[in-house]
């Protein structure tokens, strides 16, 4: 929990729930129930009514709907979808039966309500504490007006922060915890459970780690394949980079601009528009294969099986990724290449070290040390690539045609297949979970010793 | 010695001879798609498989029916779509991360390191694993229908932009805090200093964010594709150009597709290009100390 509590001393106030209820008057207790009842006792009737109508509307909402859909929230809905023989118009008409994920998201939604009506509920109480201490202490009370004001001012964080978490509460978190109850159900094309689904705990966990299946062994060949990829990805764009800087970054090589110009011109084409570009190329009959051949270094009608063949599609991915992600290397080594202090280097001329020697103890130490971070959170991007895998070869070939991975599907496009094509939507949500245990195990671990999160918390 | 500095001469201008050359073949390597899309998009045959290598017939014609044929793949209407999606979620998100960034750089509240932990842990989920739930969401909101499609992908692109606050407040924590209290004692409330001490600061940053939120649109397809699902008429440029390389359009589409590849390429990589410079700023800070 050390993760979510604040620091002492950032915004430390001595007005706190527990103290309200534990020494506060009568008036202020009451506010426990009635919101804003210890702002009217101390005559701040406009933030008093703002906390009344909160809590009146929260009531009303729960009443309506909240208190049905934490019951649903339950059973996930058990009526089926019916027929019933209409006599007077003589057709079939079908009564809507319960449908589980609106049930689902409801019923989360209103836990995510109430979550934020507990906070409104400290704040009031808070409010109303501190209204009453500062009147025992003859210290004058802001006006609404005042505190309105406030929000300029000491208070600006409050006004600043509340669009963008409102926004990311609802299509950040609320989707995410939304999908991570998807992991604990039957919501699932498999035995027709689309419409209406069930709780199973933690069925299908054992259902993916069961690697006799044919869902384990699959997400067990797929594992192994991202944490390869992730790890070539990484180093070979790193490594390919960092010679690239170091060779235009050489005192004799002329034209620097222009060299570096033609690699970053590659990487100023949007993304998705140069992988299409490449995929097309490297089809059967596409540019590459056609070239070969006016060359003559394969035959008329031969072809080479970049996408077609499962060794061949893994080590085509790679180096197509080396293709694009080198430019953006490139541009942030050379940058860090040309901050080490050339003292370093004149000093290891004298001592008589030659260009091997320097580059082992002068360039390369330096450089792990400043491009840490990067390569932890290139990794991270790596793991979770979804554009490379999913532009370049959609995951083909598919050599096992019982499983729902091809050979080069990654954790995050396998997902994206078993959620949008095949409507497995529990084991996607599995999936992402387990991918989001496997990079937060790596990167809390990594960002946790860095010296950038002791310094400045957070990153 | 004379022989000797020769010869060290020579073999210096050999390795510089190599080096070029490999630079040269690699350079070329890099480049080659680029070119090779420029002449797709002015080839007069139709059709993706080629059996040559250069095209045989130059011709306009790929540009002017990307614009005039409207019946199957209504391409200025992606445009307009996307132009539209662009800049509203760009005004959105560019006040949403700076405001962000301001607040947990210059102040000093309780929910600031629990909001930065929750940004980086929700950074570790796969992006889209949440799509499928936004879509239930914008669904049961009524957003998923018609015109109201162009909403929901503002608010899909904005949303969550204010969790992207990292390089924008570390360019204002370069900011000295001196500044502020300077202001302060002048009698600046922190929303005076906001707007007339530290965005006008923050020129290199402010660009930064604002051509990356406008450039989102345009390089995304998967939300999008998602989202607009089967309504044509709101589809965006990037679902467009994915649509041409489909088995049914790519024989007709492909050097169409080349050709708006290479228009929306233009902008972005000029975008892309001033970018570059400010990113460069933007990292290494504003008023120096």
């Amino acid at each position: 929990m050390k993760l979510f509590t604040a620091k002492p001393g950032e915004g430390y106030s001595p007005y706190t729930c527990t103290a309200a209820l534990a020494q506060g008057s009568t008036a202020t207790r009451l506010s426990a129930l009635i919101m804003g009842f210890g702002s009217f006792a101390c005559g701040q009737t406009a933030k008093g009514l703002l906390y009344l109508a909160a809590e009146l509307a929260y009531i009303a909402f729960m009443v309506r709907y909240g208190l049905h859909n934490l019951a649903m929230l339950i059973t996930l809905g058990t009526v089926e979808q019916q027929e019933v023989w209409d006599e007077a118009q003589q057709v079939y008409l079908y009564v809507q039966g319960d449908q589980s994920v609106l049930l689902l998201l409801y019923g989360v939604a209103t836990v995510l309500i109430t979550v934020l009506a507990f906070l409104v509920w400290r704040g009031s109480l808070k409010s109303a504490y501190k209204a009453e201490c500062l009147k025992k202490e003859g210290a004058r009370l802001n006006t609404f007006r005042e505190d309105l004001a406030t929000l300029l001012d000491e208070n600006l964080h409050r006004l600043l922060m509340t669009p963008p978490m409102v926004f990311i509460t609802a299509l950040t978190i609320l989707p995410l915890i939304f999908m991570i109850c998807m992991a604990f159900t039957n919501y699932s094309k498999i035995d027709n459970h689309l419409v209406l689904f069930d709780w199973v705990g933690l069925d299908n966990f054992f259902a993916l780690f069961d690697s006799n299946s044919i869902l384990g062994s699959t997400f067990g060949s797929v594992l192994v394949w991202t944490l390869v990829w992730a790890v070539f990805a990484t180093f070979s764009n790193y490594i390919f980079g960092m010679i690239l800087a170091l060779i235009i970054n050489r005192p004799d090589t002329r034209c620097k601009g222009f060299w570096r110009f033609c690699f970053v011109l590659s990487s100023a084409v949007p993304m998705f528009v140069s992988l299409l570009i490449m995929r097309t190329m490297l089809q059967p009959n596409g540019a590459v294969n056609v070239l070969l051949r006016s060359l003559g270094l394969i035959g008329a009608t031969e072809s080479l099986p970049f996408f077609t063949d499962p060794t061949w599609a893994r080590v085509t991915v790679i180096v197509i990724n080396i293709w694009v992600g080198v430019p953006y290397t490139l541009m942030q080594l050379t940058g860090v290449l040309q901050n080490i202090p050339a003292e370093l280097y004149d000093a290891a001329k004298v001592d008589g070290a030659g260009p091997v020697r320097t580059f082992f103890s002068i360039t390369l130490p330096y450089m792990l040390y400043v491009t840490t971070p990067y390569l932890i959170s290139a990794f991270t991007g790596n793991v979770n690539n979804f554009n490379v895998i999913y532009l370049l070869s959609g995951g083909d070939p598919v050599v096992d045609l019982g499983s729902t991975a091809g050979s080069t599907d990654l954790l995050v496009t396998w997902l994206y297949k078993l959620t949008i094509d095949k409507q497995y939507y529990n084991i996607g949500a599995v999936v992402g979970i387990m991918t989001f245990i496997i990079l937060s195990i790596g990167a809390l671990f990594t960002y946790r010793r860095s010296k950038s999160y002791k310094e400045e918390g957070g990153f | 010695m004379k022989d000797k500095q020769k010869s060290a001469k020579a073999i210096r201008r050999r390795t510089n001879i190599i080096v070029h050359m490999i630079l040269a073949i690699l350079a070329a390597i890099w480049v080659f798609p680029v070119l090779w899309v420029i002449m797709t998009s002015f080839r007069g045959e139709r059709g993706s498989y080629v059996s040559t290598f250069f095209p045989q017939t130059y011709t306009l014609d790929n540009y002017v029916r990307l614009f005039t044929d409207t019946t199957i793949l209504n391409f200025p209407q992606m445009f307009m779509n996307t132009l539209i999606i662009a800049i509203c979620s760009c005004i959105l998100s560019s006040f949403y991360v700076l405001s962000a960034s301001f607040c947990l750089s210059r102040m000093r509240f309780r929910m600031r390191k629990p909001y930065m932990n929750m940004a980086m842990i929700l950074g570790l989920f796969p992006g889209f694993m949440s799509m499928v739930a936004v879509y239930f969401i914008l669904k049961a909101v009524g957003l998923t229908e018609g015109s109201l499609i162009r909403l929901a992908l503002i608010l899909c692109y904005s949303g969550g932009a204010a969790l992207g606050f990292q390089i924008c407040k570390g360019f204002f924590d370069t900011m000295p805090m001196a500044l502020d209290e300077a202001a302060r004692i002048d009698g600046c409330t922190r929303w005076q200093i906001f707007t007339k001490i530290t965005l006008p600061l923050s020129k290199p940053v402010i660009v930064y964010t604002v051509l990356t939120a406008f450039i989102g649109p345009w390089v995304d397809f998967i939300f999008a594709k998602v989202i607009c699902r089967a309504n044509s008429d709101q589809y965006t440029v990037a679902i467009g150009l994915w649509k041409m390389l489909e088995k049914e359009y790519i024989d007709s589409w492909y050097t169409s597709f080349a050709a708006g590849a290479v228009l929306i390429s233009i902008p972005i990589a000029i975008l892309f290009l001033k970018l570059q410079k400010y990113y460069v700023d933007g990292m290494s800070g504003a008023v120096k100390g």
